[in-house]
């Protein structure tokens, strides 16, 4: 639901980049996002093409990798992977411990841009 | 190919860490409320404020998306209160937050308490600079909440289950939901309160007094 603001700061920061490098054409913008997010693929890109017009971004496609959801278990410092929002309660695997905490899967991050 | 590696959010999060620090050199303790429309944040907040009148020096932050009925609501009672538009926005953000606390009248406030727009999604995703943040759930929306929102579960402090006057009417099944909500924060600090008949409220408004004196005294 809050595609746009954050698509706003995605065009920020690659546009402080391409006039730092002398971009004349961004292409494809490779971003991380942790699977807790809600945000939609499509319509982040849709969102992205409206904020982008007019600017050296206009037409670039944002290329999403989903990063994994971490637990980290505060009685056997275990830390694990779960599938989804859903799998947020699943116990350490490796003592059945509950006091877990959420050590990585809510990343927004920019990896890189491919130019022209 | 140009190297990036820069977080999308870095400006909302430094604007929030940076209110976080000011307010801590204020000693004004800010707590983010969240909730899903109508589960009784205003109601909560009105409360909260006659149990600690004369104790805590108050003042609100109030977002929606139109209308101002909330603050109106809240100045009626006498509590100074802003009221932030967030003209379509689903949350609210620390440059918001940071508007707000322009808005308000240069008080020493004890205790700023953010109503945040009524949705159990888009503000967990965003540091509005709080201190604590605490959620309502009430008791018509359902014990199965924490499975179809568990981030929103994950990052409070506290869950404060209001409507409880409505449990015999329903099939909420409480301890369920306790499990659900223990499984994801095994930290958080259940609540169960009726804003309409006063039960439990105590539990809450005793914790938040400790917890400002604690700020205050830090």
């Amino acid at each position: 639901m809050h595609e746009l603001p954050v698509t706003e700061s995605i065009l920020k920061i690659i546009l402080a980049h391409a006039e730092k490098n002398d971009v004349r054409r961004v292409v494809t913008i490779r971003l991380q996002v942790g699977k807790l997010s809600d945000l939609e693929d499509d319509w982040m890109q849709r969102y992205f093409d409206y904020v982008s017009r007019g600017t050296p971004a206009e037409g670039a496609r944002l290329e999403i990798e989903r990063t994994p959801i971490r637990l980290e278990c505060d009685d056997c410092g275990e830390s694990y992977t779960v599938e989804n929002a859903g799998g947020l309660d699943t116990p350490c695997p490796g003592c059945g411990g509950r006091d877990t905490r959420l050590i990585a899967g809510r990343e927004y991050f920019i990896k890189n841009m491919e130019v022209l | 190919m140009i190297e990036v590696k820069e977080e999308i959010l870095a400006d909302n999060n430094q604007v929030a860490a940076g209110v976080r620090e000011r307010l801590g050199r204020q000693k004004t303790l800010l707590l983010n409320l969240m909730s899903s429309p109508g589960s009784g944040k205003t109601s909560l907040i009105l409360k909260t404020a006659e149990a600690l009148q004369g104790k805590v020096k108050l003042g609100v932050i109030e977002a929606d998306i139109e209308s101002r009925v909330d603050a109106e609501k809240v100045a009626a009672c006498g509590i100074d209160a802003v009221q932030l538009r967030t003209g379509g926005f689903c949350h609210l953000d620390a440059t918001m937050v940071t508007q707000g606390l322009e808005a308000l009248p240069p008080k020493d406030f004890d205790l700023l308490i953010i109503e945040n727009v009524g949705n159990l999604v888009c503000p967990a995703e965003f540091d509005t600079g709080a201190h604590k943040n605490a959620m309502i759930l009430s008791v018509p929306e359902g014990d199965d909440k924490p499975l179809k929102y568990p981030l929103m579960f994950s990052i409070c402090d506290v869950l404060v289950i209001n409507k409880i006057d409505y449990l015999s009417l329903s099939d909420f099944d409480l301890a369920a939901l306790r499990h659900r909500v223990l499984a994801l924060n095994p930290q958080i600090r259940i609540m169960e309160v009726s804003c309409k008949t006063g039960a439990g409220l105590a539990e809450w408004t005793d914790w938040l007094a400790r917890e400002v004196a604690q700020f205050v005294g830090s």
